[in-house]
């Protein structure tokens, strides 16, 4: 078995046994809910509703009563499509790329990060849905035959590659994600006190029993699933990229989007994570689970991303200002787009995802529940208007000075958004309530190994602890 | 005397894998491990194979990657090729280039769905399946050993061996139980 350093802070505080991690990942599925989490659940389902309203008035008028233009033809809704695909991209990050480099403190967050993946997806792909403007023909992006039509789909366009790596994308995440839930239901099925929680956790744990030989099974397909994730994960943002890149838009025309996109999405991904955990861990009591090492851990992985960000972000400017080109120097970033009429949009931009993040190189910043909480509400502002900067301007000024125009949202475009980030915490909310939110089962492989239960010595030793022991080598 | 199946219970995955080691090593068989999380080397020290689900999983991505390779080729090649901005369908080598993320994302997609539905089937894992472990506990920090005896000398070996190896509860249950 692997064993940690003695050096190193356990990464479970509060001496927990197996059957202790059983109970405090119970309790919020066995405990009633508290009033906060029936204000938040309000708020999120009258939010969704209201979305959903705005969504039926812009199915039921058509898209004109968005405020797109010709010029302008993709607004905020693009924008919220490829701001939730980024999110979701942590998750996976977390479960899957963490997952083969074995890193163990995600096993308390991989669970939650999981289902934050699954709902931004469902969130994004409403938007391109909505986008066609008649959805209920939204099936013609499936190769159907021609019956439907005279023509087939076209493979060698990144729209319809986007199909293919949304909808793998969504049906492997939810896989991995119920896979590794399905023992965590068999713990709740078996020491549930009701005869309706029996039935439903019964259901939900597919007559899970934990055998040898399904166990056996079960790590190898994690394993396997994780392999596969992981460039999966990379792929899909590459994808949605290639819409821009592939396109003959100056600004979206560069071979840099792949990279760029995905660390922009792990960046913002991450930070919703923190947003999410730190409340979740304070609202479920798993302070003692989810520590201030891995918010360090994960700020760390955040500054990481925000620095790769960053460098793009100069390189394209650079590229627009050393280039000489007329076309160029009107990217959305450049000197005439940060003094243009979009320069707000720029500068919230640079604030939100350069400048702010750098106080993570700080240690006690890292360390701060506050500071990296509203620092994470800022970093998804920022990647938000990264995406507004992207799409619209670099469109705003079209090739023809006629075409020039300026665009800002409908209160129905605005209703949508709203609509999914109220989707997105009713999904949250209620997994937080009757699903398991951390992988208990997989946590209990490495107590023995980080458990503070288990450290022997005992953790956070002096420098004179190792003399000691060197002298006592040194007389043996 | 009948056949009986003696069931150790561990509250130590350590434990656990020293009892199997001592039970095997008298030359009896396990006939089933139950535990709340993945004890690894239990399935060695039970003489388990090692699982080929992933072997499963290539066959599926080849599978995926080769349905996909066709469909494209008879959609965009054969029954209906279209000149889209002055690059024609007419060749597959031409076109390949723009095929590769379509026919990574149903390797993908036939890889792990193929793996998981056979995971579940393999396993017998469905809504509406009830669960074959005999005592709750294991799902969350016990841990079940059971091997079989035929005679009563080979019951009390495995007794003993259970207790010499820390088993906190050890009982023997006529072979037919209603579990098995």
């Amino acid at each position: 078995m692997h064993q940690d350093s003695i050096i190193r802070e356990p990464l479970l505080l509060g001496k927990k046994t197996y059957h202790q991690v059983t109970e405090d990942v119970a309790r919020p599925v066995e405990g009633k809910a508290n009033k906060y989490w029936w204000a938040l659940f309000f708020l999120a389902v009258i939010a969704w509703m209201w979305g959903i309203g705005c969504m039926a008035y812009t199915v039921g008028r058509g898209i004109g009563v968005w405020n797109l233009n010709r010029t302008i033809d993709w607004g905020w809704d693009i924008t919220n499509f490829v701001w939730w695909i980024g999110i979701g991209h942590a998750g996976t990050l977390i479960s899957a790329v963490l997952c083969l480099f074995r890193q163990r403190w995600r096993l308390t967050i991989n669970r939650s990060a999981e289902a934050m993946t699954i709902f931004a997806v469902m969130c994004a792909a409403i938007f391109p849905v909505l986008h066609m403007g008649r959805p209920w023909l939204a099936y013609f992006v499936f190769p159907l035959p021609n019956q439907f039509g005279s023509l087939w789909v076209n493979f060698n366009s990144p729209l319809l590659w986007d199909v293919f790596a949304i909808s793998t994308y969504f049906t492997v995440s939810i896989v991995f994600w119920y896979l590794g839930l399905i023992p965590d239901f068999a713990m709740i099925r078996d020491r549930a006190k009701t005869k309706s929680r029996k039935i439903l956790y019964t259901l939900f744990s597919f007559g899970w029993s934990g055998r040898a030989k399904d166990w056996q099974r079960f790590e190898e397909v994690t394993l396997v699933l994780a392999g596969i994730c992981t460039p999966l994960v990379f792929s899909v943002h590459s994808i949605v990229s290639s819409d821009f890149a592939t396109g003959v838009v100056r600004g979206w025309h560069s071979t840099v989007y792949p990279p760029y996109f995905v660390a922009g999405a792990i960046f913002s991904g991450m930070a919703m994570v923190l947003t999410l955990v730190i409340v979740g861990r304070k609202v479920l009591n798993l302070e003692e689970y989810i520590t201030y090492q891995h918010i360090e851990t994960m700020n760390k992985v955040m500054l990481t991303m925000g620095s790769v960000v960053g460098i793009a972000y100069f390189a394209e400017f650079f590229q627009a200002w050393y280039s000489g080109d007329p076309n160029e120097s009107f990217i959305y970033l450049s000197w005439n787009n940060a003094k243009g009429v979009y320069g707000w949009a720029f500068w919230a931009l640079i604030i939100c995802n350069n400048i702010l993040p750098q106080i993570l190189w700080i240690k006690s910043m890292r360390r701060n529940l506050y500071i990296t909480f509203i620092l994470s509400i800022v970093i998804n502002i920022g990647m938000w208007f990264e995406r507004f900067d992207i799409i619209v301007t670099d469109l705003y000024r079209d090739y023809l000075p006629s075409d020039w125009t300026y665009y800002s949202p409908s209160w129905v475009e605005v209703g949508i958004f709203v609509g999914t980030i109220g989707m997105f915490f009713t999904f949250f909310l209620l997994f937080a309530r009757w699903f398991p939110f951390i992988a208990q089962a997989e946590l209990k492989t490495t107590l023995k190994a980080t458990g503070d239960l288990f450290h022997n010595p005992p953790r956070h030793p002096k420098s004179s602890d190792f003399k000691e022991t060197a002298s006592v080598e040194a007389v043996h | 005397m009948s056949k009986v199946f003696v069931h150790a219970l561990y509250d130590d995955d350590d434990k656990l894998k020293n009892g199997a080691r001592k039970v095997r090593a008298l030359g009896y068989g396990i006939k089933e491990v139950f535990s709340p999380f993945p004890v690894h080397g239990i399935d060695k020290i039970m003489g388990l194979n090692r699982t080929r689900i992933s072997i499963c999983c290539f066959i599926y991505g080849v599978t995926g990657f080769s349905l996909a390779f066709t469909m494209i080729w008879y959609m965009l090649i054969h029954d209906w090729p279209v000149d889209i901005g002055g690059k024609p369908n007419y060749t597959w080598y031409h076109n390949i280039p723009s095929w590769i993320p379509v026919l990574f994302e149903s390797t993908v997609f036939c890889a792990a769905h193929g793996m998981a539905i056979t995971f579940l089937l393999r396993s017998w894992l469905f809504p509406g399946v009830s669960p074959k472990n005999p005592d709750p506990r294991t799902t969350d920090d016990h841990f079940l050993m059971i091997t079989t005896a035929y005679t009563e000398q080979e019951a009390a070996d495995q007794v003993n061996a259970a207790k010499a190896t820390g088993a906190v509860e050890v009982k023997q249950v006529a072979s037919n139980d209603s579990h098995h």
